[in-house]
């Protein structure tokens, strides 16, 4: 057994939280100045020529790269050999709490759906658990902005729509997406499992880094496939037109059941936010 | 680039078209759905605003706090289509220009064309670049909004797109169909 202390977990939410937030994961702007080379619209151009003064404004000055700082979504792989002193869950929020409140970031949490009031610190967090072999605790904090969330979907499909409903499911979920996910997207689907896995792995899909295929070969040519026609869609950077409509797509899978076919699309914005450490 | 200032008045919106790029100077407001609620509710009920609508610019937006020394944190535009229940009223009322990010309702698009009025997108996701066009920034009503309070702006040469103008011309519809594959 290793023993970690919550405080420590607490500083390590803390400083992802704004890391995220600040500094935009160099991946993505590798693909950005990428687009910038390829992209057919002059006003494209332009838009992309923004993200990326935008991008380096925001490391500059210590502001976050968008005024959505999201709501912080918290993955946690926590090692079976490893013992939490205090509370993990409280420690996180914690986290978030100091994290938002320090760093200047927006607190967009309200505390029902209904009632609507602000809880002013950006808590709670939405946190994800993983056990997994090994001592060590892995967390990645994933803040997400609801203008693309909003504009996420999930199909339940029948097996024999087979590939091609996939991809339409896909390819209809960034048409209506359009210039509400601040494009180029990137966009994280999942495939299997059932109604509450797909929408898991397509959230897990966002938290690989930009440029980097899936394991599995058919599934790394359907992610080329499929990031080629929403490109095709010519919705363009900020919907003017383009393209440049997703900068990435990438796509998790698991095992299903006989009768079944779930897809998720989770679309993400250029800010495409995730931070880890490994304590 | 165009450069525009405000007042924004309906001989200048006559000018703009679908497409045009242009920087924005002078005093605009900021207002999200709660204070887009509330200034309906005042309408209704005939009391005075605590802003003139007139030849006004609202900007769609929720920034982050200021951190010391900034006159106001990150500021890109909010998602436009949760004001559309609102704006056909505001606009009735004299707002002639709105900042934002997305698509419209026909209903606005009618009340855009009737009253004149023009809509414009800033880049979504470029809000430190958006903070750094802005020279003022104070609430003028509502601080219990926090974010979502009604600011008055003074931004200088903000980038901006016409997206919508008084003809109806849309460049989301327009513009992606000359890059569609297949
Ligand atoms: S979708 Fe992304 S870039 Fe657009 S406002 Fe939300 S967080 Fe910002």
């Amino acid at each position: 057994m290793r023993n970690i202390q919550a405080e420590q977990i607490t500083e390590v939410v803390k400083r992802l939280c704004i890391k995220a937030n600040i500094d935009l994961n160099p991946p993505v702007e590798e693909a950005i100045r990428k687009a910038r080379e390829t992209e057919a619209s002059p006003v494209g151009r332009e838009i992309l020529d923004q993200l990326l003064e935008n991008a380096a404004l925001a490391r500059e000055q210590n502001l976050p790269i968008c005024q959505d700082t999201g709501l912080a979504v918290v993955f946690v792989e926590i090692g079976q050999d490893v013992h939490v002193e205090g509370s993990l869950e409280e420690a996180i929020h914690e986290g978030v709490r100091q994290g938002y409140t320090e760093g200047y970031l927006r607190k967009s949490v309200v505390r029902d759906p209904i009632d609507r009031v602000n809880t002013k610190d950006n808590t709670p967090a939405i946190i994800h658990y993983e056990i997994v072999p090994g001592d060590q605790l892995k967390i990645t904090v994933a803040p997400k902005g609801i203008g693309s969330e909003n504009m996420s979907r999930i199909y339940m499909l029948k097996p024999a729509q087979g590939i091609e409903g996939i991809e339409q499911a896909v390819l209809e979920t960034v048409a209506l997406a359009g210039p509400n996910a601040c494009p180029p997207m990137v966009i994280g689907v999942g495939v299997g499992g059932n109604f509450e896995k797909c929408a898991y792995l397509a959230k897990k899909a966002l938290l690989r880094e930009v440029g980097q295929y899936s394991e599995k070969p058919f599934w790394a040519e359907e992610e080329k496939t499929l990031l080629e026609k929403a490109n095709g869609t010519g919705i363009g950077p900020q919907g003017f037109g383009g393209t440049t409509t997703a900068l990435w797509l990438a796509i998790e899978t698991y095992p299903t059941h006989i009768g079944g076919m779930p897809v998720a699309v989770n679309i993400n914005c250029h800010v495409a936010r995730h931070e880890s450490e490994v304590l | 680039m165009k450069k525009l200032t405000t007042p924004l008045t309906k001989e200048k919106v006559r000018e703009l078209h679908a497409g045009d790029t242009v920087l924005l100077s002078g005093t605009i407001y900021t207002a999200r759905d709660a204070a887009h609620k509330r200034i309906v509710e005042l309408l209704d009920k005939g009391e005075p605003l605590p802003l003139d609508l007139k030849d006004a610019v609202i900007y769609y937006v929720g920034p982050t706090p200021a951190p010391p020394g900034r006159v106001i944190g990150s500021a890109g535009p909010t998602t436009s289509g949760r004001m559309d229940a609102y704006a056909p009223r505001l606009i009735a009322e004299g707002e002639t220009g709105m900042i934002g990010k997305g698509l419209r309702t026909d209903a606005v698009v009618q009340a855009m064309q009737e009253h004149t009025a023009v809509y414009f997108a800033a880049t979504g996701g470029a809000g430190a670049l958006l903070s750094s066009r802005i020279l003022e920034a104070e609430v003028i009503a509502w601080e219990d909004l926090g974010t979502e309070a009604l600011r008055r702006l003074k931004v200088q040469d903000l980038p901006l797109t016409v997206v919508i103008d008084c003809a109806g011309h849309d460049l989301y519809k327009e513009a992606p169909l000359q890059y569609k594959k297949g």
